[in-house]
């Protein structure tokens, strides 16, 4: 079998743009999970059950089912119900929505590791619940859960093949429909090999830095 | 107990699985009287100390601060279980320092002594700083104001901890073993600090401590704890030089082989 170089080189640009789509996915969902899953950690911590035990469900639920189903719920059901959303929104949605149900748990596990003297010494101050969350337990709590907030990025855009189901055009799609028309899958598959590995490498860039800085502060 | 009691425990009892920690206790404790705890580990101290900071709740019996009783509240002409809203008011004049000093280590040694005043109290940032200044500088701190709290010493931190406890005014101040994480030279400092907190306010304090001597100079009372129980009650005076129960005396006699 012989590699074709010229395919290989060829494809590049439309391959690039496939990254790029599932770039704007990645980011787009991750904001999302990072902000949704601070908000199950914090409902999962409420003192309202009415509050605590729904999300409690429904992050159990999201988290114990494969991202794919979720994606074909969301692309074919939310019309149904008239929500019309473009294909990049809905692969968003699902991943940020898959996604915080992980992170709320790195959030919870960062909450959990405040001491509870925090706490203490914050009703010894009669400080009002909310400030105690946002001006002394989140503060604490969030840096140093950082690298594994990080990690799910990474994650997250090695799941955005996963959307080409959802006919968003991101990069597995790209090499299916040049595929279609060449077949010379090899060079295809090859190159978005290579142009996933250097991307996912390019986010982790950051999350090795924020790592070795906690590390070295807890040292 | 006398009707004036600002602080009252009636039949309070606590137990932690099948550890009884407090047993049908009983006492009062008067506006602005500086009463000490002792008695051995495990006696049922900090757990008080916690109860009035409602931090722990009693399985049964009645704690009042002011007629306001903690953990029970009047709800259609029934008591019923306190909610996290009558927590809070009743809170509000009691406060706590800890062993640990637990200072809040993402701010700076002013914004700890500032946070609560301003957004309790309801203080202006100014205020807040010129109160904050002000107790810094009676726990010999004004200049730490900047740091933060993990470049402070132990002792430095205690002392932080306690302005930051009297930013809020308050008119009870519960001290649980604040000294006992501190070599005798920190230590020693922290207590100067309290003995002139107990000479220049007339905040009610509850003090456990093994500090026998400082106990002395500033307690109005000594309360001797076992078992979950009080077995003696007397001014120091009375109790460290001619205590009456064989506990007590073996207790303070263990305490001086220590020192
Ligand atoms: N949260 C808890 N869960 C289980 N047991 C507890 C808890 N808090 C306290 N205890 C137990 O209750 C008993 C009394 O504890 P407490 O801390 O009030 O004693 P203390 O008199 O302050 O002792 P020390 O001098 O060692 O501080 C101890 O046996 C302790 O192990
Ligand atoms: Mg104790």
């Amino acid at each position: 079998m012989n590699f074709d170089w010229q395919t290989a080189w060829d494809s590049v640009p439309q391959l690039l743009q496939g990254l790029l789509i599932a770039l704007q996915a990645t980011a787009l969902g991750y904001v999302l999970a990072l902000v949704l899953g601070l908000a199950f950690a914090l409902a999962r911590r409420s003192h309202q059950a009415w509050l605590r035990l729904p999300v409690a469900f429904f992050v159990e639920f999201v988290r114990s089912t494969p991202l794919l189903v979720q994606l074909f719920f969301l692309f074919f059901v939310l019309p149904t119900v008239g929500l019309e959303l473009s294909p990049m929104w809905t692969g968003a949605i699902g991943l940020g929505v898959h996604y915080a149900t992980y992170t709320s748990e790195v959030y919870r596990s960062g909450i959990d590791g405040v001491p509870a003297g925090q706490w203490e010494a914050a009703t010894a101050l009669s400080l009002p619940r909310r400030r105690t969350w946002t001006r002394i337990i989140l503060p604490q709590a969030i840096p140093r859960v950082v690298p594994a907030l990080g990690n799910y990025a990474i994650s997250m855009f090695k799941d955005t093949p996963q959307l080409t189901v959802i006919t968003v055009a991101e990069m597995l799609s790209v090499v299916k429909a040049l595929g279609s028309q060449n077949f010379q899958y090899l060079e295809l598959i090859t190159m978005a090999g290579l142009l996933y590995l250097v991307a996912a490498l390019l986010i982790a860039w950051p999350v090795r830095i924020a790592e070795r800085r906690y590390r070295k502060e807890n040292a | 107990m006398t009707r004036a009691d600002q602080i009252t425990f009636d039949g309070v009892s606590k137990k932690f699985g099948e550890n009884v920690v407090l047993d049908d206790l009983s006492f009062g404790v008067a506006a602005g009287e500086r009463v000490t705890l002792i008695g051995p580990s495990g006696s049922g101290k900090t757990t008080i100390l916690r109860m009035l900071m409602t931090l722990t709740e009693p399985d049964s019996g009645t704690i009042t601060v002011d007629g306001d009783n903690l953990f029970q509240e009047m709800r259609n002409g029934t008591l019923v279980p306190a909610r996290e809203q009558h927590l809070r008011s009743v809170r509000r004049k009691i406060t706590m320092v800890f062993q640990q000093y637990n200072l809040f280590p993402n701010m700076r040694v002013l914004r700890n002594v500032t946070e609560a005043p301003v957004h309790v109290l309801g203080l202006s940032q100014d205020e807040a700083e010129a109160r904050a200044r002000e107790l810094l500088e009676m726990v010999g701190l004004a200049d730490k104001i900047d740091a933060h709290p993990a470049h402070l010493s132990g002792g430095q931190q205690q002392r932080v901890a306690i302005a930051r406890a009297l930013a809020i005014r308050p008119e009870v101040l519960l001290l649980d073993e604040v000294t006992s994480a501190l070599d005798p030279e920190l230590a020693a400092e922290v207590l100067d600090v309290l003995r002139d907190v107990a000479k220049s306010t007339s905040v009610t304090m509850l003090c456990v401590t093994h500090a026998m001597k400082f106990a002395r100079d500033i307690s109005d009372r000594v309360l001797m704890f076992n078992e979950g129980r009080i077995i003696e009650s007397a001014p120091p005076a009375e109790l460290f030089d001619a205590p009456q129960h064989e506990r007590t005396q073996r207790f303070l006699r263990s305490l001086r082989e220590e020192s």
